[in-house]
């Protein structure tokens, strides 16, 4: 079964089961996202992804896919909410992209460039959090985590390993990592894991490894994320 | 019977709750053990933990008192009871004192609404509190008197019916719904349920019949009934009327729906701020498996075989949104699912499950026993029926009334004896706050739909403290998962702060719309979705409020410069004029 929607006004064919992100992905449609992948299932928790469908407002990658769906992606309206979900995201953790091995290639910073967030428009919240460097291969960034959960995802339905978990609630939920001390040193995480390359952002990056590539030669300083998409396919490809 | 093996990961709140009143904390190496036994990591378990408000992993006081902190309790004097307890056992709120005899702290609103101020003492109610009772209290505990001991009147939580009409004016026998189902058949039940319309009484709305037709039409070979009494939405304890009074009613509801829909299991979701009820709850269970109204062939009908287990919550109002009472009931963090697919063919275990809220269940139950034209005798004909409501707040008789949907407001005000109304929360704090020039406005899913919690503010109340109440309300509750809700909440709690200090300014006011709105539009959930309005309705219907606290520059910084300077101006030793910036440095 298949058929075709609308994404601001142009054709998009799909098969029946795919949600909306999927069939946008595959006609080349860029819906903003940052804790979707298609190697996983669907999340649905950053919102960004959020359209209106027949004049409701649905995220994107949680939506299947209906003929006939008039989808609103890239207007002003949606962009502004974008726009502020993003501020509430830097307001959150404590993002300091000029600071950031990943600047440049750290989706959250090109998503914001792209919906056309220059500056912080409210208070940042500053939590204090720590850095866990307690792994050989591997450093934990809490300060710039956003819940995405990709390496929950990861560890526990690809790596089966379940190394990363969410734990507290509301304002408090972060990102806890399975071993004795909770600490990932101590985990059964690897460097070689899909855990350690799905993060968006620059919460989970690899030690020994810095600026490799020059900070205005790298990904999104090339293009727009409109353009050339995830991160972390990116990375596949280097990788693979 | 159908029992959860103990061994089964969905088990594992039950369990842990049990080791926290056991050991009152989860110690770490319980956590070890279940880890081992339950085949999940010790980071899923801390995480299920740090959830729920009543799991601890360090150890409370021997009395664990939480005072309920919801706006009602807050205008009959709690925080001020709070307080006297606290300096009398010295102890601050929120810590436990060293000698680990007691723990004292705030909690979301207990159901207690009509009997309040009110507390959980190691998970019982008070009621009532004065200073006398608090001061009693602080002897019992300095006496280390153990609990059952304690006076019985402390722990009294009365029916309070103010207002009786079809359903509760109604006798009721158990097993008559039953039998008379096994005679008519379920295709002649539904009918009767879809002709009086019944709607669920949660407060969304849904045609209970649909929803039971719906889950029986999935293919499946297992398929579950849940009772959702986790009423945690503040101002509301009808649900708690029900369960004291007419338990037999919805476990009758409960059983005609496992008899439509081919249900061998279903489970009561009882909030845990509840469970005084379990052992009265498990009792009427017992009876009625007694009376063949439970498990194998109910009343002696070959192949009708059903139960029901109760599980209890620990602390999260979320886990009255159905997806996330199902996650909570397989043993998880109450984390709302993505719907679709809902609950009906994809709930429980994965099965087709329904999930219909107390009074719904009891009145099916009724509706089948009554007939049709009993029910459609009151209500409008959109909103067929009555409506129970939990009243508290300002008016002299708070209790449980029954309206017929499409009673009006004034008149409502007018029966509890409210009076200089000058606003009313309908719905909860997730409800929609109604201002006099509204109340000819009528009960009923058409005009205010309700779950039942009716709070009634009067000229005297500062309804910015309720608004306040509200929103903090929801930044504790927030589950966490979605960005809006997950920071807006919080980002709300902030601005408010900053309005209830009177350092805003009508900037910070344009942000509290558009960040109300954001999340209205974009939230991942109904408490998400409904967070704001308070803050909402409150701008758009009482501007006055937040107008006379504004400061009338355009932008106020976040924080006073000056005050800023005061640890350099220690340090330095200095507090010349040149110290300090003039006027707070704006």
């Amino acid at each position: 079964m298949s058929g075709s929607f609308s994404i601001d006004g142009v054709t998009v064919p799909f098969e029946t089961g795919q949600s909306i992100m999927d069939a946008a992905l595959a006609a080349k449609i860029y819906i903003p996202h940052l804790c979707h992948n298609p190697e996983f299932q669907p999340h649905g928790s950053c919102r960004l992804c959020c359209v209106t469908a027949n004049g409701r407002t649905v995220a994107a990658c949680t939506t299947l896919a209906t003929d006939g769906l008039e989808v609103a992606n890239e207007t002003h309206e949606i962009t502004t909410r974008r726009r502020l979900l993003l501020k509430l995201l830097f307001v959150e953790g404590n993002h300091v992209c000029p600071a950031c091995e990943k600047s440049g290639a750290c989706q959250l910073q090109a998503v914001a460039y792209h919906c056309g967030m220059l500056a912080p428009e409210f208070v940042h919240f500053y939590p204090k959090r720590a850095v866990d460097a307690s792994h050989p291969e591997t450093i934990i960034d809490f300060n710039r985590c956003i819940l995405c959960e990709l390496c929950v995802r990861a560890s526990r339905d690809h790596d089966g390993k379940s190394v990363f978990n969410i734990s507290g609630r509301g304002i408090d939920a972060h990102l806890t990592i399975d071993s004795p001390s909770g600490r990932l040193g101590d985990s059964r995480f690897s460097a070689s894991d899909k855990a350690a390359r799905v993060c968006p952002v620059g919460a989970i990056l690899p030690k020994h490894r810095g600026y490799e590539i020059p900070i205005g030669r790298r990904l999104y300083d090339q293009e727009s994320i409109s353009q050339v998409g995830d991160v972390a396919s990116h990375r596949e490809q280097e990788d693979g | 019977m159908h029992t959860v093996q103990e061994n089964d990961p969905s088990n594992l709140l039950q369990r842990l709750i049990g080791l926290q009143q056991a050991f009152r904390h989860i110690p770490s190496d319980a956590i070890d053990h279940l880890a081992e036994s339950l085949g999940l990591s010790r980071a899923f378990i801390l995480g299920v933990i740090q959830f729920y408000s009543f799991l601890h992993s360090s150890p409370r006081g021997e009395y664990d008192i939480l005072f309920s902190d919801n706006i009602t309790d807050q205008m009959q004097g709690s925080r001020l009871l709070a307080q006297r307890l606290a300096s009398k056992l010295g102890v601050d709120i929120g810590r436990t004192r060293d000698d680990q005899r007691v723990t004292l702290d705030y909690t979301s609103c207990t159901g207690m609404g009509d009997q309040g101020p009110a507390a959980l003492v190691n998970g019982h109610p008070i009621t009532r509190l004065t200073m006398e009772r608090v001061d009693q209290l602080a002897a019992l505990i300095e006496q280390a008197v153990p609990l059952d001991n304690w006076p019985a009147e402390l722990f009294q939580v009365s029916a309070g019916v103010e207002r009786r009409d079809i359903v509760l004016n109604s006798d009721y026998k158990p097993g008559t719904a039953i039998l008379r189902c096994l005679e008519e058949g379920a295709e002649e039940l539904l009918r009767r349920l879809e002709q009086a319309g019944l709607r669920g009484c949660g407060g969304a709305g849904f045609s209970t019949a649909k929803k039971w037709r719906f889950c029986a039409s999935t293919e499946s070979a297992e398929r579950y009934v849940v009772c959702n009494a986790d009423e945690g939405e503040p101002g509301t304890f009808k649900d708690r009327y029900l369960l004291q009074a007419h338990a037999d009613r919805l476990f009758e509801g409960m059983t005609l729906c496992a008899a439509v829909i081919g249900a061998r299991r279903g489970f009561l979701y009882l909030r845990g701020e509840y469970r005084y009820l379990l052992g009265p709850l498990q009792q009427i269970l017992q009876q009625r498996r007694e009376n063949g109204l439970l498990g194998q062939a109910i009343l002696g009908r070959d192949g009708f075989d059903f139960d029901i287990d109760i599980h209890l919550g620990a602390g999260a109002y979320i886990c009255g949104e159905e997806s996330a009472l199902i996650e909570s009931l397989e043993g998880k963090r109450g984390i709302p699912r993505n719907r679709p697919p809902f609950p009906v063919t994809r709930g429980y275990l994965g099965m087709p499950t329904v999930v219909n809220n107390v009074e719904t269940l009891a009145n099916a139950a009724l509706i089948a026993q009554q007939g049709v034209e009993w029910f459609r005798s009151v209500g409008t004909a959109q909103s067929p029926g009555s409506k129970l409501l939990s009243i508290s707040g300002d008016c002299e008789r708070p209790g449980i009334y029954e309206f017929p949907f499409g009673t009006p407001i004034s008149e409502i005000l007018a029966a509890c004896q409210a009076h200089h109304t000058q606003a009313v929360q309908i719905g909860g704090a997730a409800g929609r706050l109604i201002p006099p020039a509204e109340f000819n406005r009528t009960l009923a899913f058409e005009d205010l739909a309700t779950g039942g919690s009716f709070m009634v503010f009067n000229q005297s109340r500062e309804l910015l403290n309720a608004i306040d109440n509200f929103t903090r309300f929801f930044r504790h509750e927030s589950c966490g998962f979605c960005t809006p809700c997950r920071v807006g909440t919080a980002m709300l709690t902030k601005q408010l702060g900053k309005v209830m200090v009177g350092h805003a300014t009508s900037k910070d006011l344009d942000e509290l719309g558009t960040l109300g709105s954001l999340m209205r539009q974009t939230s991942h959930c109904g408490l998400g979705q409904t967070a704001a309005n308070p803050i909402l309705d409150g701008l758009e219907k009482f501007p006055d409020i937040f107008q006379s606290r504004l400061r009338s520059t355009s932008f106020e910084p976040a924080f006073d410069l000056d005050a800023s300077l005061e640890e350099a101006r220690a340090i330095t030793g200095r507090s010349d004029p040149g110290a300090h910036l003039e006027g707070g440095g704006v």
